[in-house]
């Protein structure tokens, strides 16, 4: 029942996007921590230049969805997946694929800030330094384009050597998503990337999104349906580890076509 | 009804407040009473040792007579001894902390090693001077070297080390291993760049206080057959040697009572070895603990 869905939403919303390409294409995904079925029969196309939101209840899979884009998912050893995830085309299951070439096209950004215990500089540099680039001038290059990328270079330029806890939560969070950018990637994750922020950074990491559709593909999962609503251009609704609807924001808003999608966004439960 | 009569409760009122006075007062018991022990072990030490203490005694080698008598082999015995045990004990323990919290399966046999690791901690020194013995003295044919006793310490503090390391590992947030995973860093890169850093003030920390017991340990001395009275310094790793804790048990056991009052000396200069390097302790702490 869920495919049949799924099928119809998908093909309703490429109908217009001829000329856009998937970047992300999920099928027939399973997972598994150790007996627990957490993601079950996923069909999912993610577009390029595109804000794709993941909305569900708790619990329903949406971090372990995402993580399983870039296999971060892979580091509690209990996982077992089945099925294919394919990103520009290529199976990002398959033996050869490194999960780190992986992580170098798709940035991932945390629910809870997490800067690294060092200077702004060098948190932004820490991308583009573990990929071997040295060069000074190179480096600060890729820090000033990355922070304003972020929307923060005004904020932090005159203090790029201070440590990175010693600014707002907010700021933090847009430090990361410079840290993401400065790898240069194709897609960002980013798993309820405004949950710990006050209303005011939240708008303005959510400006930030819309900025960076132009140049990346953002998938970003979220338990605030007005976000979803507000940022994306496409929706997923999952539930218990399946993906009950997806399609293009406004459908899934003004006119779901299944029962559970509407109870969901008409806050009859979750 | 109410469960909660308030009379009952003033009436109580007394009991619980002469009971919590009470528990503060043996609490401050306790602390004094470790603290007195402790003032009167320095005052007597201090009082016996401190009309030795000159830099004769400090330059002077090992001597029948007890004016004569100087602490140098003994001394720079033990610094030679540090300048094998802590880089042995401290590679080695780091580096089976970073395997078994970053690399190794987290199965039964991990756990079975983790579980043995923290009782190998308990087990008396003696038993280490055993192994040393059997295995560096003889088996290797170190001898009584300066090696073959820096093995033996590095093996009776490794466990220490290994636990404090494993505990600074597991103290840093799984939040930065995950942002530096995700940005395609490699497990080595991560360790190197995100995960050392942040548990160097504990693992350091540990280490030093792992260090200071290897300092004063005399029973694995003993037992792999270190000299007391030695008239030389060491030139190098395979000499023979003799340590602070050693020169000082063998003063104390001597019938004169002139040489109680050399080992109460020897004693100084060893509390002061250790008060240094728990000082370097802090100091790295403190170094490192600003940078969060
Ligand atoms: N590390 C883990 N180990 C075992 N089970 C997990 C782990 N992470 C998540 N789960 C389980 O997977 C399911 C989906 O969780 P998650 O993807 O975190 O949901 P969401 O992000 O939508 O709240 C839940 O049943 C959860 O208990
Ligand atoms: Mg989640």
């Amino acid at each position: 029942m869920t495919t049949i869905i799924t099928n119809k939403s998908v093909s309703g919303a490429t109908a217009d996007q001829t000329a856009k390409k998937a970047v992300y294409e999920t099928k027939q995904l399973n997972l598994w921590y150790g007996s627990n079925h957490a993601l079950k029969n996923i069909d999912l196309e993610i577009m390029e230049n595109e804000v794709t939101a993941i909305i569900g209840p708790s619990g329903c899979g949406k971090s372990t969805y995402i993580k399983t884009l870039n296999r971060m998912v892979e580091l509690v050893t209990s996982v077992k997946t089945s099925g294919e995830i394919l990103y520009r085309g290529r199976n990002i299951f398959d033996q050869d694929y490194g999960v780190e070439e992986l992580r170098t096209r798709v940035g991932m950004v945390f629910q809870k800030p997490n800067p690294f215990p060092k200077s702004i500089y060098d948190n932004v540099a820490y991308g583009p330094r573990i990929h071997g680039i040295k060069n000074k001038k190179i480096l600060d290059e890729i820090v000033e384009k990355s922070l304003r990328g972020a929307a923060i270079w005004d904020e932090v330029k005159d203090r790029l050597n201070e440590n990175a806890y010693s600014i707002s939560g907010g700021q933090q969070q847009r430090i990361c998503i410079a840290r993401a950018l400065a790898i240069e990637p194709d897609v960002i994750l980013m798993d309820e990337p405004t949950s710990a922020l006050d209303p005011i950074s939240t708008l303005k990491v959510e400006e930030l999104v819309q900025e960076l559709k132009k140049d990346y593909s953002i998938i970003i999962v979220t338990h605030n349906m007005q976000q979803a609503a507000r940022i994306s251009d496409k929706t997923a609704f999952f539930l218990n580890g399946e993906v009950v609807e997806f399609d293009h924001t406004d459908t899934i808003f003004s006119n779901p076509s299944d029962k559970r999608t509407e109870d969901y966004i008409s806050g009859r439960f979750g | 009804m109410r469960y909660i009569e308030q009379q009952t409760v003033v009436k109580r009122m007394n009991g619980r407040l002469i009971a919590n006075a009470i528990f503060k007062y043996i609490f401050l018991a306790a602390t004094l009473l470790a603290l007195l022990a402790l003032v009167i072990l320095l005052f007597r030490i201090v009082s016996q040792g401190a009309g030795n203490l000159s830099i004769d005694f400090l330059t002077n080698f090992a001597s029948r007579f007890p004016d004569q008598a100087g602490i140098k082999a003994a001394l720079i015995g033990s610094l030679w001894l540090m300048m094998v045990v802590a880089p042995t004990s401290i590679i080695l323990g780091v580096g089976s902390a970073i395997y078994l919290e970053e690399y190794a399966k987290q199965n039964r046999i991990t756990s079975f090693i983790r579980m043995n690791i923290s009782n190998l901690a308990g087990v008396p020194s003696v038993v280490f001077g055993l192994l040393g013995l059997t295995i560096f003295v003889r088996a290797m044919a170190l001898g009584n070297s300066i090696l073959a006793a820096g093995f033996t310490m590095s093996l009776l503090i490794l466990p220490v080390i290994i636990v404090a390391s494993q505990e600074a590992i597991r103290a840093v947030p799984g939040e930065l291993r995950d942002a530096s995973y995700g940005m395609g860093a490699t497990k080595w890169q991560t360790i190197v760049n995100i995960i050392l850093p942040a548990a160097i003030p504990g693992i350091l920390t540990g280490s030093i206080l792992a260090l200071s017991r290897a300092i004063g340990e005399t029973a694995p001395l003993i037992v792999i057959g270190v000299p007391v009275i030695i008239q030389f310094l060491p030139a190098g790793v395979m000499d023979t040697f003799t340590a602070l804790p050693m020169q000082i048990y063998d003063w104390s056991s001597r019938p004169q009572p002139e040489f109680q009052a050399v080992a109460a000396a020897g004693i100084i200069v060893l509390m002061a070895v250790l008060l240094f390097m728990n000082s370097i302790a802090v100091i790295i702490r403190n170094k490192f603990d600003k940078r969060y």
